[in-house]
């Protein structure tokens, strides 16, 4: 036991891009000991995961790194693959964020997670697929003997994780790096896949460095923690101590970073909004050749009802495919369904388009993804002031102009960046450009379809505090919909819980957060508060 | 699967009908007929042949004849080449242009994937360099240039090779064909390997393979190269179906009697019936091959099911 | 990659005035140097061939009997052992006895001498050769019977040398360019205008129309298109401007896929969905968003589509169903150049060489335009 297992000195990494060097990370120090767990947070852009990459040689080719890394001792910096290998899936093993692209769709997972096995370990095929049985079922995958020949294409997100922590074990290391292995996942796998890594380094005793811009996480796992912010580690130390004690202020910001608060109800007489009944929305797919065709159907909304008043927010809150989305782009028919919309008592189905078009101006939506729902060839004004376009036609050039400087004002954004276009911005940004060019138009109801899921915990926190007091000033009702219950939980006055197209509870939010009453709604939360009082 | 292979055949005849239908009403749209030679004929000799081929009648019913006779497999007889049924003339000129053209294509496979995997490993190195400028010039330099240039160094000024003839099909004589006919095939492959590689050398699945210590070859052959092979087969398959039909410029400048000539010829001569032949042939091969061509993407890619 | 990238980003988003996609883009062709290169070249090109056959002094069509096949030369004609025979030649008929005579720079002065009395008239014999002109008989004897004959040497210049005919080449080739460029261009304007409105057409409808219009796109694949175009050729006769109709009317199947595929994928992206929300009618939407967006990837393909038009056209040309005689494209002079290869290689080499030049910028500027376009490929 002499000497660190993992040794980071001064590693500094660089990529040569088109506008120039772009530091990325700028000379941390690191050390990992056998068997213990190491959190490395920060947000995106901090070189969490640049520092991971360039310690096992996987950088980009635009891409160099410069320091010390010694791993057992032994230097490992800039030597060449082909000593790297004795060490990468051997006496180390990654895992990654993306559970649909990091197994090749080419081949078994068996065929996979053999590999390692094989190369380092020389063992035979049959051997080999022994041990892959073995793994795979300590990883809790169901039947392995029949998923050892399926497709990576074959398995859910979570079984895909799964496979990819087997081929992780699969030589036992002593170091495995985690760089956001459950981003992608919905709560409740998250919360399996967390506890089947904790469960397995017990057993194996290995060394975890677990990147994660997710601090609940990193508490709940690790026990020591650098916390990272520019390319430089800000703070490091035991993960109890920083959690009490913040000494840095980025740490502190981070800490503080939970949405918190609690929305103000809405008048008790508020004048109802918007009106569902009995909503449905089916998709078929014609699949096959002229003349073999098949119709498939997806119900991916199933008999929903729902109200909303005046000042009023409702949170749709479901895992992936749960069909929350949906209902939202239901509600404002850009999507057939069947049922009963009304808005402020008038039936919206069947309308044509000409007629729904006055609505829609007070009827708007603000997307998940802040990078695709800017028109990339439009300069911020004329992005905010389309919709003025269309349904302020009289409206003069200057008027339009002042508008939207009012409307970039509200949403703390200085309108002299008017003239540049949406990817000169940042995430943060960009959500507030889709918000003013939402609420320029004066709208009363807006559907926030995951507004801050694309954020990072301190800008969504801003986002959040933003929406509120928009809905303050402007009596806006919303449609909230998110995955994050936290973020649910300091927006509605009301839940709607979905799961596979229908309705599985709804209540007011604290009644929905302290007693929930079905097992679906009891795991979610489970799965996303645990992790936070568990430390 | 061989239901799939069935349903497609299947699915591929109202394809060649609508291609036989509208090549047939073109071409009689054309002015001029078979026997408008520079000496007229006799009006009376004129009137014979007419009769003979059925060309007297309206274009409706000669349709008809000749839908049923192709469907009993008879192709007619040829206009220009008197003595030969077009049958016959396909079959002496097909098993030619499908020699050269094959060799030509395993030729351009083998070199082609080969530079666009160097070039794509060795990304922005000399290498990589010299792949881009080769495949460059295949691909400017068109064939018709390639094969009199070809001709001037191997064969007028070193004296190496024969200039053309088929020569009973001699090695020697297939050599400069073979390459003319090659070359921007390799240039085109050698680009799409080159560039479906670099994508797939950046894909997550790669970096999952280099994290896992695999050798350098098993992560370029087994990981890399079979996803980036997709794009190479789907260009192959209209590709091959041309290259084995025959090239009419190759064949015209190198003397080689396949039937890549027939084509240009017939439309010249307003050979009718061989200009029908050769655009069957041509299009059975077209809805062949990219008939394989989806064959082969489900063996390669398994999330490509056809059931 | 992605954190780095969004760091130079932010670091990037300083400059008050914005700087749009297409300012980014043409930043980073300029940083291309094939690209500026070839942008340099085939503007030079083009010059030439529109200003070439003006400037030259011979027309493309003048016939210079005396010069058939005379190879590429960076001095002047007649060469000095061309004059003596020439000069034999053309006095041969005029029936007098050769003297004494030399070249003084560009003048032949010439002793002549004859039984018979000696026409002053007979200057015309030598004016008539392409070599001489302006030639005088002076110093006429008292007999007549012999006198001094001084000719004008006329000096040419074939850089490219002459072709089977006589005919300078360097003229030939750019005037045969103007035909190339200009089908090039032209076509890809027909193809251009048929594919995007199709294609977009296609993809912004979608569903059943969209499948069905793509059925038929479907079916003209699978007919040989070179097939096509000889069929339209010999059908509307070998006439210039159906010549680009025709090649036009094919290569636009190439242009209606790319259009539809990227319509699509604009159609699906969120910020259509927005304006779509926000009640942007179908012309705004496909004007403010499907337009702009669509114009970057036809740009490139058009840039890539004017070669292989080019292409196409001299292949037709090649085959002999292109542009007809004195008038000449660069496939028409390569093919007379193959036909002439034993003897005359400038014949092949020098169209091939513009051909060929041709082509490679085209190309460069395309990839150009793509990686500028497209950054993410680098």
């Amino acid at each position: 036991m002499s000497g660190p297992l993992l040794q980071v000195s001064n590693l500094v990494v660089d990529f040569d891009t088109q506008d120039g060097v772009v530091n990325a990370v700028r000379g941390i120090d690191l050390c990992v000991a056998k068997g213990e767990t190491v959190g490395v947070v920060g947000e995106s852009g901090s070189g969490k995961s640049q520092i991971m990459l360039a310690i096992m040689g996987l950088l980009d080719r635009n891409g160099r790194a410069s320091g010390a890394v010694r791993f057992d001792g032994q230097e490992i910096l800039g030597l060449p693959n082909r000593r790297l290998n004795t060490i990468r899936g051997n006496r180390s093993a990654m895992i990654f964020q993306e559970p649909m692209t990091s197994l090749d769709p080419c081949y078994t997972i068996g065929d996979q997670v053999a590999e390692p096995i094989r190369f380092h370990r020389g063992a035979s095929a049959a051997q080999a697929r022994a041990r892959v049985l073995d793994l795979l079922a300590q990883v809790g995958i169901p039947d392995p003997e029949e998923k050892i020949e399926s497709y990576p294409h074959e398995l859910s997100g979570g079984q895909r994780q799964r496979v990819m922590i087997a081929m992780a074990l699969a030589n036992e290391p002593d170091l495995l790096i985690a760089d956001e292995p459950t981003t992608a996942l919905d709560v409740t796998i998250q919360a399996q896949i967390l506890e089947l890594l904790a469960e397995l380094q017990a057993r194996y005793g290995m060394a975890i460095v677990f990147i994660t811009h997710d601090l609940a996480v990193v508490r709940h796992i690790s026990d020591r923690v650098y916390v990272m912010e520019a390319g430089v580690v800000v703070e490091e130390g035991a993960t109890k101590t920083i959690f009490a004690n913040p000494t840095h202020d980025y740490t502190k910001m981070l800490l503080a970073a939970e949405p918190s608060g609690v929305k103000h109800p809405p008048e008790p007489d508020a004048q109802t909004v918007i009106e569902a009944a009995h909503v449905d929305v089916i998709f078929s797919s014609r699949t096959g050749l002229l003349g073999f065709s098949k119709t498939r159907n997806v119900h991916a909304v199933k008999d929903i009802s729902l109200r909303l008043r005046q000042g009023q927010t409702l949170g749709v809150v479901g895992e992936s495919g749960s069909g929350k989305s949906t209902l939202g782009r239901a509600l404002l028919q850009l999507l057939p369904s069947a049922g009963e919309v009304r808005y402020e008592g008038r039936a919206l189905h069947g309308l044509p388009e000409r007629d729904l078009r006055p609505l829609r101006r007070e009827m708007q939506i603000v997307f998940q993804d802040p990078f695709g729902s800017l028109s990339p060839r439009m300069t911020v004004g004329e992005i905010v002031t389309e919709g003025l376009l269309v349904h302020e036609p009289r409206l003069s050039r200057s008027d339009r102009e002042r508008r939207a400087d009012e409307a970039l004002l509200e949403v703390a954004l200085d309108p002299s960046m008017k003239r540049r276009y949406p990817h000169e911005f940042s995430g943060g940004q960009r959500q507030r450009i889709a918000i003013a060019r939402a609420i320029v138009l004066k709208p009363r109801f807006i559907l926030l379809d995951e507004p801050t899921s694309a954020l990072d915990r301190s800008v969504q926190v801003q986002i959040v505090d933003l929406l509120r007091d928009l809905q303050q000033t402007h009596g806006l009702s919303y449609l909230f919909i998110s995955h994050d219950l936290s973020v649910v939980r300091a927006m509605a006055d009301e839940v709607m819980v979905m799961k596979d197209g229908a309705l599985i509870e709804q209540g007011p939010t604290e009644a929905i957060f302290q007693a929930p009453k079905t097992d679906y709604t009891k795991a979610l939360i489970a799965a996303a508060f645990d992790l936070k009082t568990a430390a | 699967m061989y239901s799939y292979v069935f349903r497609r055949v299947f699915s591929a005849l109202p394809t060649l009908f609508v291609v036989i239908t509208i090549s047939f009403f073109l071409m009689r749209v054309a002015p001029g007929g078979p026997f408008n030679l520079e000496r007229p004929l006799e009006a009376k000799v004129m009137e014979n042949l007419m009769r003979i081929y059925n060309l007297d009648k309206p274009l409706w019913e000669q349709y008809a004849i000749y839908l049923y006779n192709l469907f009993q497999g008879d192709l007619g007889p040829s206009y220009f080449f008197r003595d030969f049924s077009v049958a016959e003339l396909i079959a002496q000129g097909l098993p030619i242009s499908v020699q050269l053209g094959g060799l030509a294509l395993l030729l351009a496979l083998t070199i082609g994937c080969g530079l666009g995997v160097i070039g794509a490993i060795k990304q922005n190195q000399p290498a990589d360099f010299g792949v881009i400028a080769l495949a460059t010039i295949g691909i400017t330099i068109p064939n018709f240039v390639v094969a009199p240039v070809l001709t001037l160094f191997l064969a007028v000024h070193f004296d190496i090779l024969p200039a053309g003839g088929w020569g009973d099909g001699a090695l020697a004589n297939k050599v400069l064909p073979v390459l003319t006919l090659a070359l921007p095939q390799v240039a085109v492959i050698a680009r799409l390997t080159r560039g479906s590689m670099i994508e797939a050398l950046h894909s997550h699945h790669i970096r999952t393979a280099r994290a896992y210590g695999l050798p350098g070859r098993v992560v370029v052959v087994r990981h890399a190269l079979r996803s980036a092979l997709l794009p190479v087969v789907s260009y192959m398959g209209p590709a091959a179906a041309a290259l084995l039909t025959g090239s009419v410029v190759v064949e015209t400048i190198f003397g080689i009697p396949g039937i890549g000539r027939y084509f240009v010829q017939g439309a010249l001569n307003r050979d009718y019936t061989l200009v029908m032949g050769t655009v069957i042939v041509i299009a059975v091969f077209v809805v062949l091959f990219n008939l394989i061509v989806d064959l082969l993407y489900s063996l390669l890619d398994p999330r490509v099911r056809y059931d | 990659m992605t954190d780095a990238s969004v760091t130079a980003q932010s670091n990037g988003a300083v400059a008050q005035e914005g700087r749009s996609l297409w300012q980014d883009a043409m930043r980073r062709l300029r940083a291309n140097r094939p690209a500026v290169a070839s942008i340099v070249i085939l503007i030079l090109i083009t010059i030439a061939c529109v200003l070439g056959p003006t400037l030259s002094p011979h027309t493309f069509d003048a016939v210079y009997r005396d010069y058939v096949k005379v190879p590429a030369s960076l001095s002047s004609y007649p060469r000095d052992e061309q004059i003596e025979p020439a000069m034999r030649t053309a006095l041969r008929r005029a029936r007098v006895e050769i003297g004494e005579w030399t070249v003084e720079d560009d003048r032949i002065p010439i002793v002549i001498t004859s039984t018979r009395e000696i026409d002053p008239r007979l200057n015309r014999y030598l004016d008539r050769a392409a070599l001489f002109e302006n030639a005088q008989v002076l110093d006429l004897s008292d007999d007549k019977r012999s006198a001094r004959l001084v000719a004008d040497i006329t000096r040419l210049y074939f850089f490219f040398g002459t072709d089977a005919n006589g005919r300078d080449l360097m003229t030939r080739i750019l005037k045969a360019g103007q035909i190339s460029l200009s089908i090039g261009l032209l076509a890809t304007v027909v193809a251009l205008s048929i594919g995007v409105a199709y294609g977009a057409a296609a993809g912004y409808f979608g569903g059943r129309i969209d499948s069905y219009m793509m059925r038929f796109v479907d079916i003209l694949y699978s007919l040989p298109y070179t097939f096509f175009v000889i069929l339209l050729v010999v059908f509307f006769g070998r006439n210039f401007v159906l010549m680009f109709i025709a090649v036009g009317a094919i290569e636009w199947l190439d242009m209606a896929r790319i259009v539809r595929g990227q319509t699509l994928s604009i159609k699906r992206q969120e910020y259509v969905h927005a304006a779509q929300a926000m009640g942007v009618g179908t012309r705004g939407i496909l004007s403010r968003h499907i337009v702009p967006n669509l114009l970057g990837p036809v740009v490139i393909y058009m840039t890539l589509m004017v070669p292989k038009v080019i292409l196409l056209e001299s292949f037709l040309s090649f085959l002999g169903l292109g542009v007809q005689e004195p008038l000449s494209s660069w496939g028409v002079l390569i093919a007379e150049g193959s036909r002439n290869l034993q003897g005359a290689t400038w014949m092949l080499i020098y169209p091939a060489l513009f051909l060929t030049t041709t082509l490679f910028c085209l190309n460069f500027i395309g990839d150009g335009l793509r990686d500028a376009l497209d950054p993410k490929d680098r």
